[in-house]
């Protein structure tokens, strides 16, 4: 076989097997999509969202694990956005150079890429272990812990791309600094920062570990936050894992619910990046 | 200013005929639905530098990427008629792109060295047509740094990378990596468009001596590099070729008011 | 404007007339300074925060955990009995589980991922380029109790009827490999959990890799192409080694996010303390899978300083596998100037 040829012929075979591989990964993206919707939206019904967590062998709902769900989710996206923005702030336009910059930059990667059930077993060690019973703000705090370095990690981002021409037009017209952060760069680089903040909430609606050891989770409903607290990704945890029938079935519907509601959140964080970019 | 300003060495034929290498005829070029280049007729004559002119944007680069269907990586980019190289139409959809890029090399208006070692750079292209041995590519390699008018400044440090050398020494290297398949015709866009007066000069020294083997065609913006190097010279402008001719006889004088405009810095 | 004011017209500065101006320029800019400073030390004040954090994390990891560091010592790392009412603990499995379902899932992900962003920047016509990018990068963003569940009530029945007989009855017969691949075939277990974390990484490893080949300048890209390069060779040889830093760095996220990974793993790895034989196919355990199933119910002497311990072990591999790729861009990045 000539040279050419035999590289024609690896060409091909090479982008044959990357029109497989795109292949490969879509079917089980379509799969796992497919069954969720299958399973889950049989499972969606009025029960869903009007009635409790019911012990096995009853019928029963999701309402107290929706509302737990939401309030930790909410709660924990307000502690940690603050925290977040105000750390990517200093970053971006204090922390240019020095050791307490870079320490944090280095250590925000670290928690970025930190298994989130390590996060649960810290927040254990330091809150459940204290108030002597798992709670609801065990489960906010471990939860915020898993937003801040997202937020700090887009905010600083998101700011570095403001232009420097921008910040000097400001400081030229005498502006202080920190009204130049506040009003001029942070406005600039709002809508990334809100997408950042979105794809946060996205990522800790689904996140399951870090509560096994924090909210846990309760049968009945709670609003009080010093109580363990139900919350959906625990709910599907134990009952896809029982075998129970009905707990598999609310489990399928649970399993629905987080992921249109995860796939909206970033769909919405999308749009709103790509507004702020039209501006 | 006037015309004469212009230091045009007179280039002497003899009487040698011209050989035409490459040839467009009813060449059209289509940007989707942008009409870029109107009916071409033009020769390329074999073992001359022919040179492109003319403002930004009046189709010179793109008439250059069509010489080696370069815009075929590009789904909106159409290209109709003939152009034909050593009398093949390379439009003709039989055409082995592998082989016409072979023949036809392409050097561009940035330095592109890949990275990768100084040699491999030069052994990239060469082992993609050739099956050599070992030591037969140390000699290609070798050649081909002489070629470029290289070798001498990097002999000792071949392993090293490719982007380790200054702009020039770049640019030179891309030179002697297109050399080094051993094309018919070398495409130069805009070659010296991102170097400093000392490197350019070096790489005009450089066309004048590689044209003895090779066809060059080279897209430039500036005209005294056109009238330094050049044996022709094309003027386009918006998207048609308004002159062709001998450099020497484009730049003292030229037969379309248009051209002359141009050169004089009438225009634009 | 003001102090404009209180220097008139100061033709010739003097050293005089410097300390004069100062003290105005240094009584203003105090003033002035309030707000910044406030601000300053607020941002800084959260950013020491994130850093203590860590620090916080560790501490607390190492006190939890100080009974089964004191009882079982190094030693912990390879002892394979884990057994709660004997109030004996070792590590070696779900340390085992840990990587070993990290390494198939990067077996199966990085050329497959590959593979897509190839796809997705050099093959796909222009119009599928964006629907199948946004739909890699939402994926990507489905929580892993998804992939979980998906995996232990539709993959693994599937995987042990299907697909687990025809390993073994190919895969299983080769001398060496084989024993990879024997077993009865259970649906759930190790090979599993690797599969079902590598379908979950694809996505984040792909997205990267997409993102750093479409940054490659579209001039080196042509260069090749203008030298007769095919397609696969320009990817191969040229776009591949330009943007080798990003595609180590979306490498490295997919590992960390596998090893990490708790309820894709926990519903299929089988969570069992028990393994005997070098098998795939055999159910095991991970460090994230046993404190899922076990934490909870794990008494608050020693047992649950071991699992405590398991955490801290993870931690500690998640670090060295970041440190390893920053160490390892940086050499990357420094070499890039002398040698290739």
């Amino acid at each position: 076989m000539t040279l050419h040829a035999r590289r024609k012929l690896v060409n091909q075979i090479a982008l044959a097997l990357s029109l497989g591989a795109m292949v490969f990964g879509l079917f089980w993206l379509l799969w796992i999509l497919f069954e969720v919707v299958r399973l889950g939206f049989g499972g969606l019904s009025l029960d869903l969202f009007t009635k409790m967590t019911p012990p096995p062998g009853s019928e029963g709902g999701l309402l107290n694990a929706i509302v737990g769900s939401l309030i930790l989710v909410g709660m924990a996206s307000l502690v940690g956005t603050p925290i977040g923005i105000l750390a990517g702030i200093y970053l971006a336009e204090y922390g240019q150079r020095g050791w307490l910059a870079s320490a944090t930059r280095f250590i925000n990667d670290i928690l970025l890429s930190a298994p989130s059930i390590v996060i649960g077993l810290f927040v254990y060690a330091v809150v459940v272990t204290r108030m002597k019973s798992f709670s609801g703000i065990a489960g906010i705090i471990a939860l915020a812990l898993i937003v801040i370095p997202v937020v700090v990690r887009t905010t600083e981002n998101m700011l570095a791309l403001v232009p420097n021409t921008l910040r000097e037009a400001a400081f030229a017209l005498g502006a202080q600094k920190w009204k130049v952060i506040c009003y001029i760069t942070a406005r600039a680089a709002r809508a990334g920062i809100v997408t950042g903040v979105l794809l946060a909430v996205a990522r800790i609606a689904g996140e399951t570990a870090p509560l096994l050891f924090t909210a846990l989770s309760n049968q009945f409903w709670s609003l009080d936050v010093s109580e363990p607290m139900a919350n959906l990704p625990v709910t599907i945890f134990k009952f896809a894992m029982s075998p129970f029938n009905d707990w598999q079935q609310i489990a399928w519907a649970g399993v629905f619910l987080i992921t249109v509601g995860v796939l909206l959140i970033n769909v919405l964080a999308r749009l709103i990046f790509k507004e702020g970019f039209k501006q | 200013m006037s015309v004469s300003a212009f230091a045009v060495p007179q280039k002497n034929f003899g009487d040698v005929r011209e050989e035409v290498q490459i040839c467009a005829r009813g060449f059209n070029f289509y940007y989707g639905k942008f009409h870029a280049l109107k009916n071409i007729d033009l020769d390329i004559y074999k073992h001359r530098v022919t040179a492109f002119i003319g403002p930004s944007g009046c189709g010179k680069s793109t008439l250059l990427r069509t010489m080696n269907r370069m815009y075929q990586l590009y789904p909106e980019q159409r290209a109709e008629g003939e152009l034909r190289l050593d009398g093949k139409n390379i439009l003709d959809t039989d055409v082995d792109l592998i082989d016409l890029r072979a023949r036809v090399g392409m050097v561009f208006q940035k330095p592109t060295p890949f990275p990768m070692s100084i040699y491999e750079n030069i052994a990239f292209g060469v082992s993609m047509h050739e099956r050599l041995r070992r030591s037969e590519m140390d000699d290609r390699v070798e050649w081909a740094l002489r070629k470029g008018a290289l070798w001498e400044e990097v002999k000792d440090k071949l392993r090293q990378s490719g982007t380790s050398l200054s702009g020039g020494q770049q640019q030179r290297l891309c030179i002697a990596r297109c050399i080094a398949v051993k094309p018919e015709v070398l495409l130069l866009d805009e070659p010296t468009s991102a170097l400093d007066p000392i490197s350019t000069a070096r790489i005009e020294e450089l066309i004048m001596e590689l044209k003895k083997d090779f066809t060059i065609v080279i897209v430039t913006h500036n005209m005294q590099q056109a009238a330094r190097v050049s044996d022709y010279t094309a003027y386009m402008y918006l998207g048609e070729l308004i002159e062709v001719g001998r450099t020497d006889a484009i730049f003292i004088k030229p037969s379309r008011r248009e051209t002359e405009d141009y050169i004089t810095g009438r225009f634009g | 404007m003001d102090i404009t004011v209180a220097h008139p017209v100061v033709a010739v500065p003097t050293s005089d007339s410097i300390t004069k101006q100062s003290p105005g320029l240094s009584a203003r800019r105090k003033n002035s300074g309030l707000g910044d400073a406030l601000f300053f030390n607020i941002t800084r004040a959260f950013a020491v925060f994130t850093l203590l954090t860590l620090v916080g994390i560790i501490i607390s990891l190492l006190i939890s955990s100080w009974p089964s560091l004191q009882r079982f010592g190094i030693s912990f790392l390879w002892h394979a009995e884990w057994n709660p009412p004997a109030q004996h603990f070792g590590a070696l499995i779900p340390i085992y589980g840990t990587l070993v379902t990290s390494i198939i899932a990067l077996a199966i992900a990085v050329p497959v991922s590959f593979g897509i962003a190839l796809f997705l920047t050099e093959l796909s016509p222009r119009w599928l380029r964006r629907p199948l990018g946004t739909a890699i990068e939402l994926l990507a963003a489905i929580p892993s109790i998804v992939y979980g569940m998906w995996g232990l009530l539709v993959f693994a029945p599937f995987f042990g009827q299907y697909v687990q007989p025809v390993l073994a009855a190919t895969l299983g017969n080769i001398p060496l490999v084989g024993t990879l691949f024997r077993g009865p075939s259970l649906g759930i277990g190790l090979l599993s959990a690797g599969i079902i974390l590598a379908i979950m990484i694809i996505p984040f490893i792909a997205a990267v890799m997409r993102d750093v080949f479409s940054v490659t300048p579209s001039l080196l890209k042509e260069s090749a192409y203008a030298l007769g390069a095919t397609t696969w060779e320009v990817t191969r040889k040229v776009v591949l080694p330009y943007t080798k830093v990003g595609v180590i760095g979306g490498v490295m996220l997919g590992l960390g996010r596998a090893l990490g990974e708790t309820m894709a793993v926990t519903f299929v790895i089988g969570n069992t303390n028990f393994l005997n034989n070098a098998s795939l196919f055999s159910p095991g355990n991970s460090i994230t899978s046993a404190l899922a199933n076990e934490f909870q119910e794990a008494d608050p002497g020693l047992h649950s300083a071991a699992l405590i311990e398991l955490g801290l072990i993870l931690f500690l591999i998640t670090f060295l596998v970041l440190a390893a790729s920053k160490w390892l861009l940086l050499r990357l990045s420094r070499g890039e100037g002398s040698r290739t």
